[in-house]
């Protein structure tokens, strides 16, 4: 609820911050108690499955929903009435937006341009989001990537001091999202502040300076992408899987008193071992293995990931949801 | 590739607006046709079907027997009337189907077999009668004189032009207005241009006024065709008729935002267009007069928006009837108008 306790209230320097957040939909909570404070200047990730409530934060962020209980400040303000001031100062771009098919490039950013008292020129938002040699094409003809960077445009359009991107890579081929991430790159050496939304965590580890992960509407780890990684203990992840007659002979308390092993997780016929170095752990698994009579049928190693800080906080994964 | 910089000139948020509603209508050539082309074509194509024409001869028989000839030469003397000699069966048969209207007897003082429920049989009756009491000696006692009156604003295509225009401003109305606000919505350009430091009053305010300005050519166009092509007539003041266009685009424009508020796809909101419009074509008098319809459902006849429509754009080019006497419809109009656009700004779903 609002309690308006202002020697809690967040520093100056945070261009958002959030308190206590929650919205329902019927008895689902999509957002249960979420708190929030992006620093000016930085790129903050809110990483999370789909349905986690990201896009319903971000929407309330943006003051296109209201919430149920809690507190919300955007650049120092409230949301009140339409916001017309406010959003003058914000670039939002939702998770997808059908512009008119028969409208050209150029003319859909002109027009979003004009919302804006100050902004970019229009021809320099086409070359920011490389639409240059489409400013006279019609929206219709345009690929997916190119629409999203439209999207893109149109958020940037106004020079925002704050910008919101919800997933703005979802569903884009690997030459468009690095051409989006490319973008962003950019906004964040001219010192915008980003918040975005992503269940990529290529995408949250490569552009976000702070992460909150987020999953049934709450912040469970809140961090840089290495700080959350470092809190698993070890860099690295260890999976295998062995045939079905021996899985049920192994035991995880084996598996825990290996050499450099931190954390154990199993799935069926298959473990996820966190292991601080690969090359002490993996050779006495497979002794350990070969002592129990399991042969293993798979085995790979990787670097520590979000995703593995997410599978260790939650026992799922991002993508799964 | 050469290095060019093209400058785009912005301009404010409510002409931006607009034009992009406009270039939206007229870059889709079904709207094109159905705006402007639909209406003319309609016109033209009714207007050729109910031309005036010269009045038509009135196919009687006559049965044969003895007296047939004579009674032929009798009735073919004017040129009101189509005469046969047919056999007393076939000319029963020809009755059935009406490919005669009268048929007169062969006994020796004739008797007329016809449907007195038609008009056409009813004045054959009184024609073939004058006739045949004439050549059997009658003596007229006076010859009327003849005045013949065919005056243009009679006919059923001058009926017909006003009900066009206002079907047209209805249908546009609520298509033009409706229909772009639903797309917007499913496709999460409403919830889109909200989040842009844009005021609603502007959003909404652009499709008005794209609406008042594609009244201009759509009105224009098919009043043109009807005024030089038809010969409809313009009786009454021209500014009244744009003002009342005026009106009506704009109430119709309401119930198209009221239509359009809350529905997320197009099957929705086209449901509730039809639910609404479909009365109004039939019970609104666009092809035939509202008359027709029982006492007993003219109050809901008359409480129609496009009623009002109709009746004030014909009485302004039909009769000439001015401001004051219109007054009664105009209210209507405005007060549908303005009670949908209230409701609507208050059930509007944004996103």
């Amino acid at each position: 609820m609002t309690t308006g306790e202002n020697t809690q209230a967040p520093a100056p320097t945070s261009a958002l911050s959030c308190k206590g957040l929650v919205k329902r939909y019927g008895d689902v909570a999509a957002v249960s108690g979420l708190d929030l404070a992006v620093r000016y200047g930085e790129c903050f990730g809110l990483l999370g499955p789909n349905g986690a409530g990201k896009t319903t934060a971000v929407e309330i962020f943006e003051g296109l929903r209201v919430p149920d209980a809690g507190e919300v400040e955007v650049l120092g303000g409230r949301w009140r009435g339409d916001g017309v001031a406010l959003r003058a100062r914000l670039g939002i771009q939702l998770q997808e937006t059908k512009f008119p098919d028969k409208l050209r490039v150029s003319e859909v950013v002109t027009l979003f341009r004009s919302f804006y008292p100050r902004g970019l020129a229009v021809e320099d938002v086409l070359s920011l989001v490389g639409l240059e040699e489409k400013a006279g094409a019609h929206v219709r003809t345009l690929s997916g990537g190119q629409k999203q960077r439209l999207s893109l445009g149109c958020a940037l359009v106004g020079d925002p001091e704050l910008l919101f991107l919800d997933e703005p890579t979802t569903g884009l081929d690997p030459q468009s999202r690095r051409q989006t991430w490319e973008i962003v790159e950019g906004l964040k050496t001219r010192g915008r502040t980003v918040l975005l939304t992503t269940h990529y965590m290529e995408e949250a580890a490569r552009l976000c300076d702070r992460v909150a992960v987020v999953d049934h509407g709450k912040v469970i780890a809140l961090g840089t992408p290495r700080e959350l990684i470092a809190s698993l203990g070890a860099e690295h992840v260890v999976e295998f899987a062995v045939g079905d007659g021996a899985s049920a002979t192994i035991e995880d308390s084996i598996l825990r008193a290996l050499p450099s092993v931190e954390d154990v997780a199993r799935d069926g016929g298959s473990w996820r071992l966190t292991v601080r170095e690969v090359h002490r752990a993996v050779p006495a698994l497979l002794t350990a293995l070969a002592e129990q009579g399991a042969e293993p049928t798979a085995l790979s190693t990787h670097h520590a990931t979000l995703e593995d800080v997410f599978m260790t906080l939650t026992g799922r994964r991002l993508r799964d949801g | 590739m050469a290095e060019r910089t093209i400058a785009y000139r912005v301009r404010g948020p409510l002409d931006e607006l607009t034009r992009a509603r406009i270039r939206e209508l007229t870059r889709e050539p079904e709207a094109v046709f159905w705006v402007f082309v639909f209406p003319i074509v309609l016109a033209a194509i009714l207007g050729l079907a109910f031309r005036s024409q010269p009045p038509e001869a009135l196919p009687v028989a006559v049965v044969t027997g003895p007296h047939a000839d004579a009674r032929r030469a009798a009735l073919s003397s004017g040129s009101d009337l189509e005469v046969s000699v047919l056999s007393e069966r076939e000319a029963a048969q020809a009755l059935a189907r009406g490919r005669v209207v009268l048929v007169v007897s062969a006994g020796d003082t004739p008797s007329y077999a016809y449907d007195p429920t038609q008009p056409e049989s009813r004045a054959a009756r009184l024609a073939v009668d004058a006739a045949l009491q004439r050549s059997a000696g009658r003596a007229d006692a006076f010859t009327a004189g003849r005045d013949e009156v065919t005056e243009p604003g009679a006919r059923y295509v001058d009926f017909l032009v006003p009900g066009l225009l206002g079907m047209n401003l209805m249908g546009t109305g609520m298509w033009g207005i409706g229909f772009s606000l639903v797309v917007a919505r499913n496709g999460n350009l409403l919830k889109r241009l909200v989040a842009a430091p844009v005021r609603r009053s502007h959003l909404l305010g652009a499709q008005l006024t794209s609406r008042l300005i594609f009244l201009i050519p759509e009105a224009g166009a098919l009043l043109l065709f009807a005024y030089f092509a038809l010969g409809v007539p313009l009786r009454g003041s021209l500014l009244l008729l744009i003002g009342i266009s005026l009106l009506g685009a704009l109430a119709f424009s309401g119930l198209g935002l009221l239509t359009a508020a809350r529905p997320r796809t197009i099957e929705g909101v086209s449901g509730i267009m039809n639910l609404v419009m479909v009365p109004m074509w039939i019970f609104s008098g666009i092809f035939f007069s509202t008359e027709r319809f029982p006492a007993s459902m003219q109050p809901f006849v008359q409480a129609l928006p496009l009623t009002a429509l109709n009746d004030a754009l014909r009485g302004v080019m039909l009769e000439g009837t001015g401001l004051v006497p219109l007054l009664p419809e105009i209210a209507l109009l405005a007060a549908w108008g303005a009670v949908s656009f209230v409701l609507a700004l208050k059930i509007f779903r944004w996103q």
